[in-house]
């Protein structure tokens, strides 16, 4: 593991913010085996638990929690200056980030989803739901990534996307969907584990060609922004 | 031996000049960068260590620009103003990641190296939110050494130092200075200047007010009266034979001597011991006493 990768895992994993990524995987879960518990028919909560609360929240605010906290932070407090007076090309620092973001989201949204994939319907659906959760983790820790360099409030521009595009246009104009993340991960699982729960909208080259975009895309300009990373004198 | 190099730089922020067309070359030695608060001194340090692009003109160091170009951190180290760290990191663990950062042969030796140098090896196994002030401001100081660079800048680096840990920090600066390293530290405590550095570059509003050594600078400011503390075996007859000579502008008679204020310092200094020869007086105590770098950085912002 790179040294970044090793005080960006450090930083995150070792503050209080990782106390806000265990409530949200508990909650689907919990909610799964209560229904299973009391017998509840899946038909009528997993389309609520699985999409509803895993693919619609879950997914998305753990991925903006930890994508804008692994640089965000650091670009906060100034602590990045001490990773940017380095001489490593910027594609590292941004590439080890985006991989630490990349893998903390996604077993900490692909776990409790492939629990609740598989007490709605079926190990296969669940593990349908840990390659949407992957390629979901990924697309969004570069955008998250992103917006962390591109704007001071990262979180509050994060959270208009996951509630404002998504949640809400994503829902009433379709045209909406073929930027939304959460269709591409809707599309993907429903593929590979077909399920009256989901409903792609997207069709299945869409969700692929666009979670590249994303993931490329995100990258590429977040390399180009680190490059060109410029500290404000705060007594200059 | 690394050459930092400003070749009329300006940098504006919208319709904000905050440094306007400065040139500077900083040679191995230690230089402090002097000026009152917003003057543009953070702006020039953070050009200089590519954290800013000038918007006219160069920042290079040994003919490389430092906008947009990691590689220079091979040989140049910086300390922030800020004193951000990586708090949940022992200083030991912090010192080792930039030496591994700095991809150095062998990181443990270099980070063992620059926490001894600073001090810290003691509480090198304590967590970095821990310390004090003046003991991260060295943790800092390590990390930004562990490579060895050639170039050192230091944004406000006795921040919140004690007077022992200071005097530490400057025998280090000057330690560096003299075996080649190129370091530039800002600073609005002229003291420290003072003891650490007789080159200084003094930014006064954005623009580069002076530059070299501050006693030479003093000198050639020859609108201002040179003023000298003299001390004879008789003050008074002194006094009156100085005041004939033209050199002279005015006297002061003193409990403990006099305070002669001269037009001319060549002049003065060549007249004085003659006047004192011909009159059978014995010079005591001659002293320039607004040599200092405190009366040279005023009249400075009072030009």
């Amino acid at each position: 593991m790179s040294t970044v990768a090793y005080i960006t895992m450090r930083g995150l994993l070792g503050r209080r913010r990782v106390l806000l990524l265990l409530p949200l995987p508990l909650l689907l879960v919990g909610l799964a085996l209560i229904c299973r518990a009391y017998d509840v028919n899946p038909e009528q909560w997993g389309q609520a638990v699985v999409l509803g609360l895993g693919l619609a929240v879950v997914l998305p605010v753990i991925s903006l929690i930890v994508g804008t906290g692994v640089l965000g932070s650091e670009v906060d407090d100034g602590t990045i200056v001490h990773i940017l007076t380095k001489p490593l090309p910027r594609r590292d620092i941004i590439l080890a980030k985006l991989l630490v973001a990349s893998g903390v989201s996604a077993v900490t949204s692909a776990v409790p989803l492939f629990f609740a994939g598989l007490l709605a319907d079926s190990v296969r659906f669940g593990l349908a739901l840990v390659v949407g959760a992957v390629v979901g983790a990924i697309a969004y820790s570069a955008l998250f990534l992103l917006l962390s360099l591109v704007t001071r409030r990262p979180v509050l521009l994060g959270l208009a996307y996951i509630l404002v595009w998504e949640g809400l246009l994503g829902r009433f104009v379709s045209g909406t969907r073929v930027l939304s993340i959460e269709q591409y991960v809707i599309s993907i699982t429903d593929k590979i584990a077909p399920t009256g729960m989901l409903d792609g909208k997207v069709s299945l080259p869409v969700a692929i060609v666009m979670s590249l975009i994303f993931a490329l895309g995100g990258t590429i300009y977040a390399i180009n922004r680190l490059g060109s990373f410029s500290v404000a004198g705060e007594t200059s | 031996m690394s050459v930092v190099e400003l070749e009329n730089v300006s940098r504006w922020y919208g319709n904000v000049v905050a440094v306007n067309d400065i040139s500077m070359v900083l040679q191995p030695g230690v230089t402090g960068l002097l000026g009152p608060n917003g003057a543009g001194k953070t702006t020039v340090l953070h050009m200089m260590a590519g954290f800013l692009a000038p918007s006219k003109g160069s920042v290079t160091i040994d003919n490389s620009p430092t906008w947009r170009n990691p590689g220079i951190y091979r040989s140049l180290g910086l300390v922030a103003e800020r004193e951000a760290v990586h708090g949940f990191l022992t200083a030991k663990e912090f010192v080792l990641a930039c030496a591994k950062m700095q991809k150095l042969p062998d990181p443990a030796a270099a980070t063992k190296r620059a926490l001894e140098l600073v001090e810290m090896t003691d509480a090198q196994d304590r967590r970095i939110e821990t310390f004090s002030k003046g003991m991260r401001q060295r943790t800092r100081v390590a990390a930004a050494l562990v490579h060895e660079p050639q170039v050192l800048l230091l944004d406000e680096p006795f921040n919140g130092m004690d007077p022992r840990q200071r005097m530490h920090m400057m025998e280090l600066l000057h330690k560096l200075g003299d075996q080649g390293h190129t370091i530039l530290f800002s600073s609005h405590i002229l003291e420290e200047v003072e003891q650490l550095s007789g080159l200084v570059q003094v930014i006064v509003a954005g623009r580069l007010a002076a530059s070299g050594d501050y006693r030479r600078i003093r000198r050639l400011m020859t609108n201002r009266p040179h003023v000298f503390a003299v001390q004879s075996s008789d003050d008074r007859r002194l006094a009156v034979a100085l005041i004939g000579e033209k050199s002279v502008s005015g006297i002061e008679v003193e409990a403990n001597g006099l305070t002669v204020r001269a037009s001319d310092y060549g002049s003065f200094t060549r007249a004085l011991p003659r006047i004192a020869l011909g009159e059978g007086i014995r010079l005591r105590k001659l002293l320039p006493s607004d040599e200092s770098l405190e009366s040279v950085f005023s009249y400075l912002l009072e030009a």
